[in-house]
């Protein structure tokens, strides 16, 4: 008894739980294997980010072109919302001119907007008298000499009418114009969105063009991130070559590329999120300011937080998209030696 | 993944010596290059599970072509190569990495990496072959324990010697305990006593049931080990 004691005490071997875990020769049930290959694309995406650190330089150079690239591309997209968000606000204070006939006397004019501002859907009605009329023509219009030959004032009176705010689309506008046409001493009802229409035309130009600058940019951020790729394959390539000659499979020599390639289009994308805000932040000021001057219906619009996920999603899938090219065609002709 | 798991399972599936008549069989292969013309010339041959064998003949005879082969870097031009009982002329791309866990592979320059430690470089293999961390643990500390390099993990391969870094490349080769060793001029680049400690090393694992080929053109050291000889001359089988 004392012999088997002191057996025990010379040779004790703390038990090791994993080695009865321990199944078979490759390694480990379902479970272990499992978490293996989640450890492994940790490491991955980890090392793959270490190895940028390490190589600041040519990783800056990098990001900073696809950065570049991203901001034009996202600081369009945001201009053209923008204007998207003008254009609906332009049309809710689109204004009415309602130019009167000849005949109708300055009172008669005055008592007439009166009744106007009656309408529940109209909101501020303005006067410019026949005086008023010509004093402003003869002041912008550039025609002062010729005007002042006329013996009497040609100009009719005008009443402007703001629609109220929720007059706002095209179809109730049109019916307000058509009520107060109907007024007697209405000579014309003239709607002013014929400038409207333009800008809207303009924007859908821009829209369309804006889908050919995303098509292209998207393809330069592809090649660039591509080719960092490339060169780095190319640096590793003794790497690649030991891991293949141990029995590494594609998709095991593949895991690091793709995750570098993730982080190019990943951080790209936040710095380009960055980049793109503070432009909107230097602007903000002057455009509030401008906004002010036409009444403050417009404010500049920023990324929503969907759009900034939009936006880094993308960027980021671009980059494995670019890796997983190149990495696919590559990877087929690097044979080991 | 489960897919990769199940071949995985299906190749490396324990392989018991004797179980098998041949570990490496050549059937009638040759090796032709569009440049060079034909390298190997009906090469047959065979070796048992267990059995250790040196292949040599001149710079040029094809010994290089030979461990290519084996190795799938290069695919023959005709007959057949077995390999556990998978044929590798026939092989398909997605299947290689499996086969190439079951050969270790020792090199004269070593194949190390010379940006990871010891430890890093001979866990490579279980890393691929996805190995729970405990397990890669106590593999890589046995195959280190074999050749007599504990204590170095830590260490990078350059400030190891020689002889050092070509016992790295040895666990690295055996950790994943494969059942054929081939082994590229293992002692080229070391003095003679080292040579021999290494080739008592190979004719250990050979004890344990493992299937050793050693491609060396040290014909002083064959004469000491006294085993299988195939011997190359212009591409052809001369002896073995």
């Amino acid at each position: 008894m004392k012999r088997r004691k002191q057996t025990r005490e010379v040779n004790y071997v703390p038990p090791v739980r994993h080695e009865i875990r321990q199944t078979r020769r490759a390694g480990g049930d379902f479970s272990d294997r499992l978490n293996a290959y989640r450890d492994a694309h940790v490491f991955a995406l980890f090392s793959s980010l270490g190895r940028l650190v390490r190589s600041p330089f040519s990783s800056l150079m990098t990001i900073a072109v696809l950065t570049i690239a991203i901001v034009i591309a996202a600081g369009f997209q945001l201009l053209v919302f923008n204007l998207q968000q003008l254009s609906g606000d332009l049309e809710a204070t689109a204004q009415i001119s309602l130019y009167l006939k000849d005949k109708v006397s300055d009172a008669e004019a005055r008592k007439l907007a009166d009744t106007i501002s009656q309408n529940p859907d109209v909101s501020q009605v303005m006067v410019i008298s026949k005086d008023e009329a010509l004093a402003e023509f003869k002041l912008h219009g550039g025609f002062g000499e010729a005007i002042d030959a006329l013996s009497n004032n040609p100009l009719p009176a005008v009443i402007t009418v703001l629609p109220a705010g929720h007059v706002k689309n095209k179809g109730k506008l049109t019916q307000l114009q058509q009520t107060l046409q109907q007024i007697e001493s209405v000579d014309v009802a003239q709607m002013d969105t014929l400038w409207v229409e333009r800008l809207r035309a303009i924007i859908a130009v821009a829209e369309q063009g804006l889908g050919m600058v995303n098509i292209l940019l998207g393809f330069a951020v592809l090649f660039i991130s591509g080719n960092t790729i490339r060169q780095e394959l190319h640096g590793r390539r003794q790497e690649v070559v030991i891991a293949k000659l141990v029995g590494a499979t594609d998709g095991f020599i593949q895991r690091p590329f793709l995750y570098t390639g993730f982080w190019f289009g990943f951080i790209s994308g936040v710095l380009a999120w960055f980049v793109v805000t503070i432009i909107m932040l230097l602007l903000w000021q002057s455009v509030e300011a401008v906004s002010r001057l036409y009444g403050g219906g417009f404010h500049l619009l920023f990324f929503s937080v969907a759009d900034t996920f939009k936006l880094i999603g993308i960027s980021a899938a671009l980059g494995v998209l670019a890796s997983w090219a190149v990495l696919w065609h590559q990877l087929r002709f690097t044979v080991p030696e | 993944m489960i897919c990769k798991i199940f071949m995985l399972k299906r190749l490396s599936m324990p392989c018991w010596p004797g179980i098998r008549q041949q570990m490496l069989k050549f059937e009638k292969v040759s090796k032709r290059y569009d440049e060079t013309g034909e390298v190997l010339t009906d090469i047959n041959f065979q070796l048992k599970p267990g059995e250790i064998a040196f292949l040599t003949g001149h710079s040029g005879a094809g010994k290089s072509t030979l461990l290519k082969l084996i190795g799938v870097m290069e695919r023959c031009s005709h007959g057949n190569i077995w390999l556990d009982g998978e044929n590798l002329c026939t092989a398909k791309h997605r299947q290689l990495p499996f086969i190439r866990r079951k050969m270790g592979f020792i090199y004269q320059d070593y194949k190390l990496l010379q940006d990871r430690t010891v430890f890093d470089n001979v866990a490579l293999p279980l890393v691929i072959a996805g190995f729970p961390h405990y397990e890669i643990v106590r593999k890589v500390r046995a195959a280190l324990d074999k050749v007599s390099l504990t204590g170095k993990e830590r260490k990078y391969p350059f400030a190891l010697s020689g002889g050092e870094q070509q016992r790295v490349g040895i666990a690295r080769a055996i950790v994943n305990r494969p059942p054929i060793i081939i082994a590229d001029e293992p002692t080229g680049n070391l003095d003679p006593e080292l040579a021999l400690e290494i080739m008592k090393l190979f004719v250990s694992f050979q004890q344990v049931g493992v299937t050793v080929l050693i491609a060396t053109h040290d014909i002083s050291l064959i004469g000491k080990m006294n085993h299988r000889v195939l011997k190359l001359s212009c591409g052809k089988l001369v002896s073995g």
